[in-house]
């Protein structure tokens, strides 16, 4: 399957490589590189690249390319999806997954890629067996292995492989036995000139943190299962159960793991929390362009909007943007023409407004677009989709765990056209 | 150091390997600047006895593998610190053997022999990763050793490193291709494993290695269906595609008989625009044939079967899985159960980038096949001004082929605010959309016409370029209504400079020119000026025009038609010097000229057909959907076909599985049972012993399971009861004098037919002690097959096969010429279900005749009960009889003991059963089985010790011993109950192992299962 790894930075340097059967020369990669001069954007570089005798699969995360190299047919989402598995395993070890966090781990990160594939064959790839073979790098832990000399591999041998659960590491104690979920849930919307609604949808995940001791044997409910459309479960969930009572019931992971993501019924109308008032125009044969924009919270049910941030990518004739905000700080950014606006809190007394000229290049014609305005916020302490959970049960143990539920909306791929 | 820098010097120059390497690590960095030294100190801190000094080198030449450098004169040092004790230093030897023993072959051998020994270690886990290790190494030397290891491993007791074996399959394969043959035995003894862990690994080495043996599958099918949802996400996707291909060959087209209704009941007359219409019709008028002959179509269980199991899949969170799935649909499900994918497959699209790629590639085929489906989704598919432009032209692609009359005016509306995008290429893919929506769907064309008009004086060139491709290819459909569009786009021609553009424009004047006779000449005016500095495909439609012109006009352009022709003839570029010698030769009337020239106008001015415009994703569906091959539209290496449907399915009993068919038990009633007995248990808790107990049901079972000999495990067949009582006759007999009794349950589970409640599975208990399941997957359908098998049980058990083993009642010595002898025939005992059936055996040695053989006088415990044999009359000299009695132990291994009497004299015999003996097969399901189970608390075992030799010391002998003195045996049933054991462990029942060793004298404790040897001093 997998044959090989490449790493390459934003600069066109491969960094690492990682071979799982013969070694494939890295001049494979110049493949990629042309395919990479011809995109022009970084994400346009196609994510499957025949070449002679290879084909290159790569993603694109933290502007590092993960270039795998396979020999023959394998479904290429297997490959994608096996990629992405790998980068989430890195962030979830060094907090960051950036060229110089992969560089300075780059033993861990070796020994990593060793146990999650086998002869080019996933072989290990939940975070839970990966921390018990391979310990996460902590300061704590570097300074101690220094003094002492001690490795970062675990001494005892994993038996989580050999679990039936084997997304949870065995012998788990803790102190304080707590378990908190996050409902978040992002809203996707384009919205037209005039402000009515072209498509919204709410996309929600669950998050959870769990550390009880033991084997916990969780069930969670909800107020409102209805309301779930189409949900895809961490292989934990029992599916039977689900199906039957629309209750999730698993023995969790320990740590950080992502129980449920879900996708809301698109008979429910989606309430959009913002509106936006936007006046940009370009006159013909004036090198000035008059640029308006006003904010205003609607349907958020008495929770504040926050974290708002505006931005929107400007015409190309655009030299400068001359603007007042009257909340926030804007930023325009002449070589890309990246309009930036952080908003922060949306005060409904008194409504953030960005006004203002931008200078276009002199002679040109009026631009025939009109600029998109992305918008991302954050509403705390609420389900747009007003789902609710029921309850949390805990079985199998004997404590009472801690348990702790929080809320969030956000803005996910929030469009208004103009 | 003065011979260090010696070195240095002597061979400094020599070669350079590269900038050092130290950049990484300050500390050493600045001192050691050349190579040769910096090796030495590597190879100097590798001999070292220090282990933090190995581990610093390890790492430092671990980091220069990663980086691509050249570790390889390192590798007899690092070799030798392959049996190193320090797990890390040990898993980074690894890491470089595994990097460079092709390439140093000889020394790698050096390697071998300690993963030869690691390969017999009593830790599964060591033994797995030395068979990793070993397989890795690609030296061709080793490929015996590979070979024995692999065959050895498949058989091993632990899952874990039966899914390592099936991992160096492909391994050795691609090392020695000579090997197959050896190594599809060992696929097919694996295939048959039955635990999650091993199913995927052994399908993946399976499609690497011998794909077109699909007849190794038959047998599996059922399983790896049932397997399914509990194997890894990885493994899932491998086995979902290849049951995909298995089901093509297997099973008959769920849509044969449909598609013609499906058709002709479509309100929307999709025929008419609908891309893949011919190919529609043809099938239907195919089938309409062959629908007089063919039979109602039912769908094999089976196939239904890999629906139903692979659905709950769609809601994976690997993309991958999901994929896989959908594909499964496509490709296998009747057309109307086709759409439950449409969802899951949205879903995917808000993941990252690449995956939306890939969706949205197969999207686009699926799109063109089965439209309706992803209709209701048309807005997941709006375009976004953040997506990648690749996204959205897949988007744009998906978008046209789901128009049609009812959503066409919002997805043109949508369509206009894409044209004002600032990325000019997915601008260009929005205006070739719109020509195919307006060719597609006759209403719009007029309005699909008049925007990309007005496209024309769009002030980007490419947009107005391609808006002249496409309108070209609309007029051609209806070129008489629109001359005043064809003189816009003559006007064009001054300015527009795209090639493509100006080709289309020329060839539109020149293919209408009788619309636009006063224009058509001025422009080949203005064109035979510009001639030469053309592109290649203007100057060929140059010359068309010229031609064209010259057959309808040749007054006003003969000379100009031979001022272009003379231009072409010393054109560079050959095409068009020989376009213009064959127009030449057509157009122009000379002596010499064929026949073919009085045509010539027919030639060119004949009527064209429009131009049909396709989704670039027709016919992309014979690739498998989700394949390498299907995304890149051309075979990758490696591809496996899918096959057509065959006329006739194959013989589906070729997936029947030789199950024995047990006995099963109601177990409503069962519970109903419980209940009423529940006072039971206390009352006989007083009787339980403070020993260290023993489920020695459950655990020699398991144990039998997983330790399944070399010679049994790849059977598959579950009717291996009984087989080994025979192998530890002796030690038998003396375990069970010392047995320790314990108190039993009373519940008699009873043989019965029920009605099957829950489809998936079932477990045979083995009641009385309901300890032993066993495990039988059937389907919900088949719960008439079930009762009939159930009766088949009765006559036909598990007939007492020569292993039997028997039991001496009385020696032929004491019985005085009597011999008597004794076995449990396990066969149910007829006249009372509690009953064990026990089969007596007189044999008369003496030379007179024994008369009135008969049971008197039993001393029984209470609650036992006993069913004499009916008196024998007369055994005559050297005759030997064969009676059958039966005894109910009330589930304990007390002795029955009772009086056998001839005419002449009476004899003291006992009969005590072992434990295997007084258990019976019992259906349950997983349920009523984790149900009954977590009843049983721990009050229901009984115990026994017994002596392990000296050479008793490895797992097959201890589990050997175990369950001859259990007196059950392993039966290949005993691997699915780890399955079993797998999902009560989901569920929360805890089994924890314990198997402890005391002295060479060993119990088994607690409930408890060992899928391995995990020998924990006590």
């Amino acid at each position: 399957m997998i044959h090989s790894l490449f790493l390459v930075n934003s600069s066109g340097d491969i960094f690492l490589e990682k071979h799982w059967k013969s070694v494939v020369s890295r001049s494979v990669c110049d493949y990629f590189f042309e395919a990479q001069e011809r995109a022009s954007e970084p994400e346009n570089v196609p994510p499957v690249i025949p070449t002679p005798h290879h084909y290159l699969i790569s993603v694109l995360r933290h502007r590092i390319y993960f270039v795998a190299v396979i020999q023959s047919e394998v479904p290429p989402l297997f490959v994608i999806e096996f990629l992405h598995r790998v980068v989430d395993t890195f962030q979830d070890y060094f907090g960051l997954c950036t060229e110089a966090a992969i560089k300075d781990n780059v033993v861990v990160v070796y020994e990593l890629l060793e146990e999650m594939l086998d002869n080019g064959f996933p072989l290990a790839t939940e975070s839970n067996i990966l921390k018990e073979l391979i310990k996460p790098p902590t300061i704590l832990r570097t300074v101690v292995n220094t003094i002492t000399g001690s490795t970062n591999v675990g001494e005892q041998l994993p038996t989580g492989q050999l679990s039936v659960v084997p997304w949870r590491r065995t012998g788990v104690k803790y102190t304080n036995n707590e378990a908190y979920f996050d409902v978040v849930e992002e809203i996707d919307a384009i919205i037209d000139k005039s402000g009515s609604t072209i498509t919204a949808e709410i996309q929600g995940v669950i998050d959870a943190c769990v550390k009880l001791t033991g084997m916990p044997d969780l069930t969670l409910s909800f107020m409102n299962p209805r309301l779930l459309d189409d949900v895809s479960f961490h292989p934990c969930v029992r599916f039977k159960r689900w199906e039957a009572e629309r209750i999730l019931s698993f023995i969790p992971p320990d740590g950080n793991f992502r129980l449920l993501s879900y996708h809301v019924s698109s008979q429910n109308l989606v309430a959009i929390p913002v509106y936006v008032k936007h006046n940009i125009t370009f006159r013909e044969g004036s090198s000035q362009g008059r640029f308006e924009l006003t904010l205003g919270p609607k349907q958020t049910m008495g929770k504040a909007v926050e974290s708002v941030l505006v931005s929107s990518q400007l015409p190309r004739g655009v030299l400068n943007a001359n603007l007042n905000a009257s909340q926030g700080t804007y930023t325009f950014d002449p070589v890309t023409k990246l309009l930036t606006w952080d908003v922060g809190k949306i005060n409904p007394q008194k409504l953030p407004s960005l006004k203002g000229s931008m200078s276009l290049q002199a002679g040109a014609s009026k631009p025939d677009e009109n600029p998109t305005i992305i918008i991302q916020f954050k509403i705390q302490q609420m389900a747009i989709s007003g789902l609710k959970v029921n309850r949390l049960d805990m079985y199998g143990e004997k404590y009472k765990p801690f348990k702790g539920i929080k809320y969030m909306t956000k803005a996910g791929k929030f469009q208004v056209r103009t | 150091m003065s011979s260090g820098s010696g070195f240095g010097d002597e061979k400094g120059g020599s070669s350079s390997v590269g900038e050092p390497e130290y950049g990484h690590d300050p500390a050493s960095g600045g001192i050691f600047s050349s190579d040769y030294k910096r090796h030495d100190d590597l190879k100097e801190m590798l001999d070292s006895n220090k282990d933090s000094l190995k581990l610093e080198a390890m790492k430092r030449i671990v980091a220069m593998i990663a980086r691509g450098k050249n570790a390889s004169d390192l590798f007899p040092a690092v070799v030798k610190n392959v049996a190193c004790k320090n797990i890390e230093v040990k898993k980074l030897v690894y890491v470089y053997l595994v990097r460079y023993a092709e390439e140093q072959q000889d020394l790698a051998l050096l390697s071998i022999s300690t993963f030869q020994r690691g390969l017999k270690d009593p830790n599964q886990l060591i033994r797995a990763s030395a068979l990793r290790v070993l397989s890795s190494i690609r030296v061709t030397i080793i490929v015996p050793i590979m070979m024995l290891a692999i065959k050895e491993a498949a058989s091993d007791m632990s899952p874990y490193v039966r899914k390592t074996a099936a991992h160096a399959i492909p391994k050795l394969y691609s090392l020695d291709p000579e090997q197959k043959d050896q190594l599809i035995e060992v696929i097919e003894k694996l295939l048959a494993d039955k635990t999650t862990l091993v199913a995927g690994s052994v399908v993946m080495a399976f499609e690497e290695v011998c794909p077109e043996r699909i007849d190794l599958i038959h047998k599996n099918y059922r399983k790896l269906c049932n397997l399914l949802i509990d194997v890894e996400e990885w493994g899932q996707v491998v086995i979902i595609n290849m049951l995909t291909r298995y089901a093509r060959t297997q099973f008959l087209n769920p849509n044969v008989n449909v598609k013609s209704d499906l058709i002709k009941s479509n309100p929307l007359g999709e025929k008419a625009f609908y891309g893949s219409d011919d190919e529609e019709g043809k099938e239907e008028k195919a089938e309409a044939a062959a629908l007089a002959k063919r039979k109602p179509y039912v769908m094999d269980p089976d196939h239904r079967l890999l629906l139903r199991n692979t659905k709950p899949l769609l809601q994976s969170r690997n993309a991958a899985v999901v994929m896989a799935v959908a594909q499964l649909y496509f490709h296998l499900a009747p057309k109307a159960e086709v759409g439950v994918i449409a969802k899951a497959l949205v879903r995917l699209m808000r993941s990252h980038s690449e995956v939306q790629y890939v969706v949205l590639q197969n999207v686009a085929t699926m799109t063109i096949k089965r439209r309706g489906m992803f209709e209701p989704y048309l807005k997941s598919f709006y375009i976004r001004s953040t997506d990648p432009t690749q996204i959205k032209i897949l988007k744009l692609e998906v978008l046209t082929n789901l128009a049609n009359e009812t959503n066409i005016s919002t997805i043109l509306r949508e369509f206009q605010t894409y044209i004002k995008s600032m990325d000019k290429d997915f601008v260009a893919a929005t205006i070739q959309a719109i020509g195919r929506c307006a060719t597609n769907i006759g209403e719009v064309r007029d309005t699909c016409l008049n925007g990309l008009v007005q496209l024309l004086s769009n002030r980007d060139e490419l947009v107005v370029a391609e808006s002249v491709v496409v309108i070209k290819k609309l007029l051609q459909m209806q070129p008489e209504q629109h001359s005043d569009i064809i003189k816009h786009m003559a006007k064009l021609t001054d300015n527009i400079q795209v090639p493509m553009a100006r080709a289309s424009i020329l060839w539109l004047i020149g293919e209408y020119c009788e619309h636009v006779p006063k224009i058509a000449p001025d422009v080949l005016r203005k064109m035979a000026k510009t001639f030469t500095n053309e592109e290649d495909i203007v100057k060929l439609q140059i010359i068309n025009l010229a031609a064209k012109l010259y057959l309808t006009n040749s007054k006003q352009t003969k000379l100009l038609t031979q001022y272009v022709l003379n231009l072409a003839k010393y054109d560079q570029n050959y095409d068009i010097r020989d376009r213009a010698r064959f127009i030449r030769q057509l157009i122009v009337p000379t002596d010499k000229s064929g026949a073919l020239s009085k045509y010539a106008k027919k030639l060119f001015l004949a009527l064209k057909p429009a131009p049909v415009l396709e989704s670039p994703f027709k016919d992309r569906d014979h690739f498998q959907l989700g394949s390498l091959s299907h995304l890149l539209n051309a075979k990758a290496g490696g591809y496996q076909e899918l096959p057509d449907w065959p006329e006739t399915a194959p013989d589906p009993s070729v997936r029947n599985v030789e199950v024995p068919e047990w006995t099963k038990c109601s177990s409503r009633e069962k519970r109903k049972e419980k209940k009423v007995e529940k006072p039971f248990y206390s009352d006989s808790e007083e009787e339980s012993g403070p020993t260290e107990s023993a489920d020695s049901e459950s655990d020699s079972a398991s144990g039998s399971g997983s330790g399944s000999e070399s010679e049994e495990s790849g059977s598959g067949s579950e009717s291996e009861e009984s087989r080994e009582e025979s192998e530890s006759e002796q030690e038998d007999k003396e375990d069970e004098e010392d047995k320790r009794k314990k108190k039993k349950k009373t519940d008699r589970g009873k043989v019965k037919a029920p009605a099957v409640e829950s489809p998936e599975r079932f477990f045979f208990i083995f009641s009385r002690f309901r300890f032993l399941i066993l495990e039988v997957q059937r389907l919900a359908s088949d719960s008439c097959s079930l009762r009939t098998s159930c009766r088949r049980w009765h006559k036909k058990t598990i007939a007492p096969s020569g292993s039997v083993k028997t039991y001496e009642l009385l020696h032929r010595i004491t019985g005085e010429g009597l011999g008597v002898e004794y076995c449990f025939s396990r066969q149910p005992f007829s006249p009372d279900a509690h009953m064990v059936a026990v089969q007596i055996m007189f044999t008369n040695n003496t030379n007179a005749e024994t008369k009135n053989l008969h049971v008197e006088d039993p001393k029984l415990q209470s609650g036992m009960r006993i069913k004499e044999f009916p008196e024998i009359e007369l055994l005559p000299p050297g005759e030997m009889v064969t009676v059958v009695m039966g005894i109910d132990f009330c589930d304990s291994t007390q002795a029955a003991n009772f009086q056998l009497c001839t005419h002449i004299r009476k004899f003291f015999v006992s009969i005590q059963p072992p434990v295997g003996e007084l258990m019976m097969p019992v259906f349950m399901t997983e349920n009523e089985f984790k149900k009954e189970q977590g009843q049983l608390m721990g009050m229901n075992e009984i115990s026994e010790k017994l002596t392990l030799g000296e050479k008793c010391q490895n797992e097959h002998g201890i589990v050997q011993r175990v369950t001859s003195a259990a007196n059950v045996s392993r039966s290949s049933c005993s691997s699915s109950l780890k399955s079993n054991l797998q999902v009560c462990r989901k569920d929360g029942v805890q089994w924890d192992f314990s198997v402890g060793y005391c002295d060479g004298d060993w119990h088994n404790a607690g409930e408890g299962y060992s899928t391995g040897p995990n020998p924990v001093a006590p």
